[in-house]
């Protein structure tokens, strides 16, 4: 069998979308309908909703869906991340029960891997699953977990063996967060948004067939999932929802309100990233960009955002080409911290005295103001710029692992913090 | 934009790399910067010869090879990385773009065939003692007399300058200020009342001159009082090239500090293994690789013809100054006290690193130089 072409592809589902897309369904009838022909997840198997289409070609079915103005599957928020993990590790009962419900939406995700005692080391994770009467008993605290307080399900690495060494002593689960063992709390940032959770489970239940991966073997399958969060960091997801903003009808207002409920928590991204767009207009607002010293850093910053920009740009061209990643796909996130910081930097430089001021009385309605105090969270969230440099030296340059106490032993016998133990 | 090289690029960067590694290793370059002209003019055409390097963005009707920017950069980043010591910058850069974008069509077919065999070594002469890079800068002046031009003033940091064979000279009507009234013009390199000294380097392996002029006798490259375009499109094309010249230069120097840090053994481990080294060399990685992205995006818009290219030729020099110098400065504290000796290789490319930055502008002129363009 010959290899579908992007031609036969778009002729085949421009014909079916003409003859099937109707804005008056509701948004899961009609995604029902989108993925039953395969059209929802084309680059996904055959046999778990897909067409086994690879991604260049499975690109241009998206591309069909929006020229018509047409809704997609669900993109946002942890469910992809799910998906894509339960495609790669998951039982046939795993995909059957999840897989079609993240693509109607149905279902909501997230990510139970940080905790208190274990952000950048993740595989220290202390939270527990023990096997009672036939079902794993969860007890511990995750921290950083968006969208827990309307998610249905989590995506959860815990502790199942205390004996090994730290690695092989994970498994991972998926868990119902609505029962009673489970509780979510918000958890407020300095800049005043609260857009995580904490989690607490206090005897929780997983059935066993929610083991997802080999038991012992949790770090794999979360490395799965953390390889999809660092390929979709900064990918958008929501394409199809800003486009759609204008449109009238009930299946436009569905997907409004699913797009809003999963990017609220991310309102305050674009300041945590520091703004660089209104930095030429605020310096001739303010006069600023007549200041040589000021000039001097606005020059320096633009320099920086660009080339991190183009950075982007080379490493995303060689995908599309196929060609081995070089080392400019790999500092991009170090890249961008590097930018916030000069950002949050210049705008301060700009306000003088007006960096003190926040909310209406400060620089743009408070927007500079939300600038300075969400940027420190850039070089950590998501691996800090530490962890970064040790991933580029390690992976990028292939320089020696730091020689370490904890790869061998019982995770028993390794020091670990107080809180959340 | 394309944000990637053809294969072809890619096929002819792996073809360069091998040959300048084969044919130009330190030891020449050492042994080059002990010479007057600072390279061996048998070898180079040698090396020209095999690749048509000085023609590479010439045009074929002037015996180049008819490629353009892009093909240039990347021979300027390898040589940058082998640190090849020929009179490549000054002839093949700066006096062919100045040919190519002052003289007349005439012109250009009686010199650039010469330039691109490198039979003839040319040089531009357009800095004066003050340092500047712009136009303001040019104090020399060019006289008319007798159906002809005669050359007064004193030029300065003219890359082979003093062992040019011709000398592409920049210089105003008397009278006249700023971009207003400048030409471009062809000495020759022992025309009678050319004073030419070569100046004591702080980089060894690119010479630097002094030329005093005297009532010489000079042919005016294209029309006269017409250079401001050409010098400014010049000036865009040499940044740009040595924005790549420097990176390849950075690149190479990173990747000598990560191989010795992999080597030195201290407190029985190698010195890789330490994170403080580690972080450095990320750090490293990060600035090599955002300073290459510049360069690039430059050479692609020089390519195009995109209208931001003054901009754009500015930010990929100031980035690429940066970068270089600031790689130079860690590679060295990665090599301890052996990386400050004269027999280690990192002060050739660190010498470098510290001459380009400030040659053709500094980064703050540069930074300064993009806003400008831009219109802020």
């Amino acid at each position: 069998m010959s290899r579908p072409s992007e031609e036969s592809v778009r002729a085949e589902v421009r014909a079916w979308l003409e003859a099937n897309w109707d804005p008056e369904l509701g948004l899961v009838e009609w995604r029902d309908k989108l993925i039953d022909a395969g059209w929802g997840a084309p680059a996904w198997p055959s046999a778990w909703h897909g067409r086994d289409l690879p991604a260049a070609v499975a690109a241009v079915v998206d591309q069909e869906i929006r020229r018509i103005g047409a809704v997609g599957v669900a993109r946002t928020g942890i469910r992809t991340l799910a998906a894509a993990t339960l495609l790669a590790h998951g039982t046939d009962f795993q995909k059957t029960k999840f897989l079609r419900r993240s693509l109607t939406g149905e279902d909501t995700w997230c990510q139970l891997f940080s905790e208190p005692g274990s952000g950048s080391d993740l595989a220290g994770a202390t939270t527990r699953a023990d096997l009672k009467d036939g079902r794993w008993i969860v007890n511990g605290q995750k921290l950083w977990t968006t969208s827990a307080h309307h998610a249905d399900w989590g995506l959860l690495l815990a502790r199942t063996d205390w004996d090994k060494p730290k690695h092989a002593g994970l498994s991972y689960f998926v868990i119902d967060m609505r029962q009673p063992g489970v509780e979510v709390q918000p958890l407020r940032q300095m800049n005043g948004h609260a857009s995580f959770n904490q989690v607490f489970f206090t005897d929780a239940e997983v059935p066993q067939e929610h083991l997802v991966g080999q038991l012992g073997g949790g770090w794999a399958v979360a490395t799965t999932t953390l390889m999809h969060e660092r390929r979709n960091a900064g990918g958008g997801g929501t394409s199809g929802a800003a486009a759609a903003e204008a449109r009238k009808g009930r299946i436009y207002d569905e997907e409004r309100a699913e797009t809003a409920t999963s990017l609220e928590p991310y309102k305050w991204y674009p300041q945590r990233a520091g703004r660089v767009d209104l930095i030429l207009e605020r310096a001739r607002a303010t006069g600023a960009i007549h200041d040589p010293v000021v000039r001097e850093e606005i020059a320096k910053l633009l320099i920086l955002a660009k080339s991190a920009e183009w950075t982007a740009r080379r490493a995303r061209a060689a995908q599309v080409l196929g060609r081995p990643q070089g080392p400019e796909g790999s500092i991009g996130k170090l890249a961008a911290s590097h930018v916030a910081r000069a950002a949050a930097r210049v705008h301060t430089m700009i306000s003088g005295a007006d960096a003190m001021l926040a909310g209406e009385d400060g620089p743009l309605d408070g927007i500079v103001a939300e600038i300075l105090v969400s940027v420190p969270a850039v070089s950590i969230a998501g691996g800090t710029d530490e962890i970064q440099r040790n991933i580029i030296a390690e992976r990028v340059l292939k320089m020696p692992r730091e020689s370490t106490a904890d790869q061998e032993a019982s995770f028993r016998q390794i020091p670990r913090n107080a809180v959340g133990g | 934009m394309q944000f990637s090289f053809t294969s072809e690029q890619q096929e002819f960067r792996s073809i360069l790399r091998r040959l300048f590694e084969e044919s130009c290793p330190t030891s020449e370059a050492r042994r080059a910067m002990e010479t007057d002209a600072g390279w061996d003019i048998a070898r180079w055409r040698k090396l020209n010869d095999q690749l048509g390097l000085c023609g590479v963005h010439v045009p074929e009707a002037y015996g180049g090879q008819g490629f353009g920017p892009v093909e240039l950069c990347i021979v300027l980043e390898e040589m940058g990385r082998a640190l090849v010591c020929a009179p490549y910058f000054s002839s093949a850069v700066l006096a062919t773009h100045a040919i190519l974008a002052a003289a007349t069509e005439e012109q250009k077919r009686a010199l650039l065939p010469g330039i691109v065999s490198a039979e003839t070594i040319a040089a531009l002469a357009f800095t004066e003692p003050n340092g500047r890079w712009d136009a303001e800068g040019v104090e020399t002046t060019a006289r008319e007399a007798g159906g002809g031009f005669r050359l007064d003033g004193v030029k300065s940091f003219v890359l082979d300058g003093h062992t040019a064979d011709l000398v592409v000279v920049l210089a105003r009507a008397p009278g006249t200020a700023s971009g207003e009234g400048l030409s471009f013009f062809a000495v020759k390199g022992d025309a009678p009342g050319l004073r030419r000294r070569a100046l004591a380097a702080l980089d060894p392996t690119r010479r630097i001159a002094r030329l005093e002029f005297r009532d010489v006798e000079a042919e005016l490259l294209g029309a006269a009082g017409e250079a401001g375009a050409a010098f400014a499109r010049t000036m865009m094309l040499a940044a740009i090239g040595l924005a790549h010249e420097m990176v390849g230069g950075a690149e190479r120097l990173r990747e000598s500090a990560l191989a010795y840090a992999g080597l030195r053994m201290q407190f029985g481990r190698p010195i890789a293994s330490f994170q403080s080294m580690k972080h450095k060399q990320a750090d490293m990685l990060v600035d090599v690789e955002l300073a290459r992205s510049a360069a690039y995006y430059a050479a692609e818009a020089a390519a195009e013809d995109d209208p931001e290219t003054p901009a754009l030729a500015s930010l990929a020099k100031a980035a690429a100054s940066e970068a270089y110098l600031q790689t130079a400065i860690h590679t060295i504290q990665i090599h301890g006290g052996i990386g400050f000796t004269w027999d280690n290789d990192t002060h050739l490319w660190f010498k470098r690193a510290k001459s380009s930055e400030v040659f053709l502008g500094s980064p703050s002129w540069r930074r300064e130089q993009m806003l400008a363009a831009w219109g802020h």
